[in-house]
């Protein structure tokens, strides 16, 4: 354990820890626009400086080691006017239409700035423009609205491992792009989405379905696959309108394309919601009872006729543990024959 | 022919192909010199034979191609050859003894060399850079042995540290300090690194070195390793300099024919080898964080140190990241001794330094001075004062990083210390000399162009700062210049060199914070009185025609690209100020003065 001073007060954190890390888990709030938990620090959004005792110049926190001794502080009128000049050339270069934006009330970089109380802004200039619409059909990407903090890059890199985006360019032309500026094909989990604290990245599905305010949030789980990954749906009225997922499920907050975007079949006018049953090469809705009374005559009529290796059995990844477990007790132990098997072995 | 070679006279004759000499046809000079020798060889009986060389940059480029004939002690120098004029010299002076008056070099020649101190161009320039043979002769790779034969790694640490040399990539960190550090690094594998991305826009003395010495470079990398611990190094070059490129991969390949370089070096147990890794062109590639990004495959970005890269460099391992200039020395050091070497320059700042000297100076080119040396002896002395009777304003030091010095600093000793006392930093080399005709605020929006296309984006007062920095700047120039620019200008550099990153966002306002302290009047003439003080501005430089001197020629009437001038003949003409785009050329075209520019 490593004992330092952050503001006066005097905290004990782990080896390794960083200073930022140290401060926060004692509630001392530094902001950060770059910083992820669980991404490696970037060190670029200049947020974080802090002054140490014995650095002539102020050094991020987040990616400055904790070590025995040290004395931070967190805030001074120099430190808070760096980060208030930083916050203004951000939204110096930003199209700063909260109004209309997906992400209103929910983003970082505007919740700085109401902080901050930047309502003028002694700098102005150029903005970037860009014309171009990514073709993609899950994600938005409004890159004007992108403060390039990276945490879009490093997520697809370190966590999703796909690195289908990266910087390019130099000075205030760099942006965040895939190769070639092509439109964006890759997995397209969304995790991106999930990281960028602006409304650079949002779900295409989401564009003008409601503000935040207006929805009740729903915790579940997915029923894509066995994963369980813990869903937030987002409804509004009686309708799913965004899907996320908090950090502090068994996922992490991460998501694959199916669960942060597929819920579009939940309102579907195709989906099914009741068994069907063939009559004369024609489906005919039927209630759960008669359906299964049926499947159950028709295994019974076939184990009595040919014997229980007449019937297989194969189960989906889609189902739980627990589910595949009863299914293949149910083949082995009432059928009575080893022919189970599941769809993930193809 | 009746003699042995080895009993004939040797002439020597030096051809220029450096960088400076290749573009000026250093090559066809000596395709003309093999030519012209080997005709008359065959018809006319020579009493000697001749070598003809190829020598690295001598540093007077302004002159090239420049080409030495060395017949026993005495050496005659011509300037500006040409292929035709090989022949001539061949026959007039070679075979005649009489040489070629009107192309020998002129007295500026040697004024240019009197106050320089050559160390490290003194091969650079005289040996033949593509044999290893060459750099043999003249004492090279005996550092390399002598210290695997008699020193420890921490006897050359000492060494190099007694000897005071200071990094010249820019920052004047001590070398032997730096090796130290990265000597008690844990670690079993690390790495050397020379560092010749050169970046700063009109900077060459690295490319020079590498050109005309690059078993320099080598064997100080060479002595960096045994001295840190390291086996393998890398060269990190940048693209843009093809023919350093093609001399250091033909080095290095020589280098492993004659087991310069590979395993069990010179009889002992130390094996060194050495990769090069070309960059792609980006100025913040040079600095060492982001260099070590690009050698690993990723993009160029700086990241926050500590980790220091002694500690964790490339592939996480202890590396030293050296300069050109810096491991060029470390072999004389070897050779001649830390206190010969710590004799050159001041207190603090000691051996020589190699700059390359441009602008409006009369001797334009690559000297070497001592360290100590005052800014005004390398202007008056070495570089001949300004061009034409215009009067000096400033010298740029350090280029996007650094600053500019003004008349009545002309006293300050190129020393770490004094040159950053005045705002400016001793920088890797580029110094740029500026007269009267050169706007101030210009000259800051110049470098701030510069830092801004190159900030590697990562962070946001660099990204964005800098381009507002340079957006107050272009208006200033355009006269479109706000009460209050100058001190925002002033909070922004401040903050920008504070909250900065690495050393790119950290220097970048330097340029204009240095002209803010010495010409702050010329931003307050641009703002306030939408004038430019050295008439460099177009857009603030109004053009009338003086009625009483005008003769009505109206040879300013046709030379005006925009129609902007009217008048009958033999009478006043006149400017229409609302047409005239600023382009001076009536100004230019008017034999009688009167067209009035202010
Ligand atoms: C933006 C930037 C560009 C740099 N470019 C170079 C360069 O082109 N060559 C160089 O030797 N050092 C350059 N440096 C300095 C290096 O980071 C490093 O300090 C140096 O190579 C160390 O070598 P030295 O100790 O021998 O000077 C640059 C630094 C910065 C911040
Ligand atoms: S898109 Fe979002 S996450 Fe990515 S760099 Fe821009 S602001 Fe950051
Ligand atoms: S200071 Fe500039 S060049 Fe350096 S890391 Fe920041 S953005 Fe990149």
């Amino acid at each position: 354990m490593i004992k330092l001073m952050i503001d006066g007060k005097t905290l004990s954190v782990p080896d390794g820890t960083t200073v930022l890390d140290a401060a926060r888990r004692f509630h001392i709030n530094i902001p950060t626009l770059c910083h992820h938990p669980k991404l490696t620090p970037f060190g670029g959004c200049r947020l974080c400086l802090v002054e140490i005792k014995g650095i002539p110049r102020p050094v991020t926190s987040c990616t400055t080691p904790a070590a025995e001794g040290m004395e931070v502080t967190t805030t001074s009128p120099n430190l808070e006017s760096l980060r208030k000049t930083v916050l203004e050339l951000i939204l110096s270069d930003h199209p700063n239409d909260c109004m209309i934006c997906e992400r209103a009330g929910d983003c970082t970089l505007q919740e700085l700035a109401y902080f901050y109380g930047i309502r003028k802004n002694r700098f102005s200039g150029e903005r970037r423009t860009y014309s171009k619409r990514d073709g993609n059909p899950f994600i938005e990407r409004d890159m004007e609205k992108c403060i390039l903090c990276g945490r879009c890059v490093k997520v697809c890199d370190e966590v999703e491992g796909v690195a289908a985006i990266d910087f390019a360019y130099r000075g205030f032309k760099s942006k965040i792009c895939p190769p070639y500026e092509k439109d964006l094909n890759c997995e397209f989990c969304g995790q991106c989405v999930a990281v960028c604290p602006t409304g650079a990245l949002t779900g295409k599905a989401w564009k003008q379905r409601g503000r935040q305010k207006d929805v009740r949030e729903v915790d579940t789980t997915c029923a894509y696959c066995g994963c369980g990954c813990s869903l937030t749906l987002h409804v509004q009225g009686n309708e799913v309108i965004r899907v996320t997922s908090r950090e502090d499920t068994l996922n992490e907050g991460w998501l694959c394309v199916k669960g942060r975007f597929g819920y579009n079949f939940i309102n579907s006018p195709e989906r099914l919601k009741k068994p069907l049953i063939r009559k004369d090469g024609k489906l005919e809705e039927a209630s759960w009872e008669t359906a299964l009374d049926y499947v159950a005559g028709r295994l019974k009529d076939v184990r009595d006729k040919y014997g229980p290796n007449a019937i297989a059995g194969l189960s989906s990844a889609r189902c739980t543990n627990e589910e595949n477990y009863l299914f293949q007790k149910f083949i082995r132990g009432v059928i009575g024959t080893n022919n189970v098997d599941h769809c993930a072995r193809y | 022919m009746a003699q042995s070679d080895e009993t004939k006279k040797k002439v020597v004759v030096r051809v220029c192909i450096g960088t400076g000499g290749l573009a000026a046809g250093g090559k066809e000079v000596i395709e003309a010199f093999k030519k012209a020798i080997s005709d008359f060889c065959v018809d006319i009986e020579l009493d000697f034979t001749c070598h003809y060389q190829k020598v690295g940059c001598r540093g007077f480029c302004a002159r090239d191609v420049l080409v030495d004939v060395v017949d026993g002690d005495t050496s005659v120098t011509y300037q500006g050859i040409k292929p035709d004029i090989a022949k001539r010299i061949v026959q007039e002076h070679l075979i005649n003894g009489q040489p070629v008056k009107e192309w020998l070099i002129d007295d500026s020649y040697y004024s240019f060399h009197s106050k320089q101190m050559k160390v490290l161009l003194k091969d650079c320039g005289t040996i033949d850079p593509e044999d290893i043979q060459a750099y043999s002769k003249v004492g090279g790779y005996t550092g390399i042995r002598k210290i695997l034969s008699t020193m420890t790694p921490e006897d050359v640490i000492a060494e190099i540290k007694a000897s005071g040399i200071r990094g010249r990539g820019g920052a004047g960190f001590p070398t032997g300090v730096k090796w130290e550090a990265c000597r008690k690094a844990q670690g079993d594998v690390k790495y050397i690194v020379c560092n010749a991305d050169e970046g700063d826009p009109g900077a060459f003395m690295d490319r020079s070195i590498i050109e005309g010495n690059p078993h320099s470079v080598i064997e100080g990398m060479m002595i960096a390793a045994y001295a840190i611990g390291a086996g393998l190094g890398y060269v990190y070059i940048r693209a843009e300099y093809p023919a350093a490129v093609e001399r250091l991969k033909l080095a290095i390949a020589q280098a492993h024919e004659t087991g310069h370089l590979g395993k069990g070096l010179f009889g002992s147990d130390f094996s060194f080898d050495l990769r090069i890794k070309l960059g792609a062109g980006a100025f913040v590639c040079g600095e060492e964080t982001a260099l070590i990004a690009s050698i690993e495959g990723e993009r160029g970005m700086p990241r926050a140190k500590p980790p220091f890269p002694v500690h964790r460099g490339l592939w996480g391992r202890p590396t030293v990241i050296n300069n050109v200039e810096t491991l060029s020395n470390i072999p004389y050091i070897i050779r001649n001794g830390a206190s010969w070497y710590s004799s050159i320059g001041t207190d603090k700042s000691k051996g020589t330094k190699v700059f390359a000297l441009t602008g409006k100076i009369r001797n334009t080119g690559l000297i070497e001075v001592p360290m100590g040396i005052r800014l005004g002896e390398i202007i008056y002395d070495i570089g001949g004062g300004i061009i034409g009777d215009k009067k000096f304003k400033a010298v740029q030091l350090g280029g996007p990083s650094g600053g500019c010095i003004p008349d009545h600093l002309l006293d300050t000793p190129v020393t770490y210390e004094d040159i950053v006392r005045t705002g400016a930093i001793v920088g890797s080399g580029g110094m740029v000399v500026l007269d009267e005709t050169d706007c101030m605020v210009n000259i800051a929006k110049f470098f701030l162009e510069f830092t801004q296309a190159e900030s590697c984006g990562k962070c946001v007062p660099c990204r964005i700062g800098t381009k507002r920095l340079l957006e107050i700047l272009d208006r200033i120039t355009r006269g479109l210049g706000k009460e209050g620019d100058i001190e925002l200008l002033e909070a922004l550099c401040s903050d920008i060199k504070v909250a900065s990153l690495c050393g790119l966002g950290q220097t970048a306002p330097n340029p204009v914070l240095s002209t803010l302290k010495y010409f702050r009047h010329e931003y307050e003439a641009h703002i306030k009185d939408k004038k430019c003080p050295a008439k460099a501005c177009k857009d603030l430089l109004i053009y009338s025609i003086l009625e009483d001197i005008c003769k009505g020629c109206g040879v300013c009437k046709r030379a005006c690209p925009a129609g902007a001038i009217s008048g009958d003949k033999k009478k006043p003409h006149k400017i229409n100020a609302d047409l005239c785009i600023r382009c001076g050329a009536c100004f230019d075209v008017c034999k009688f003065n009167s067209v009035n520019r202010e």
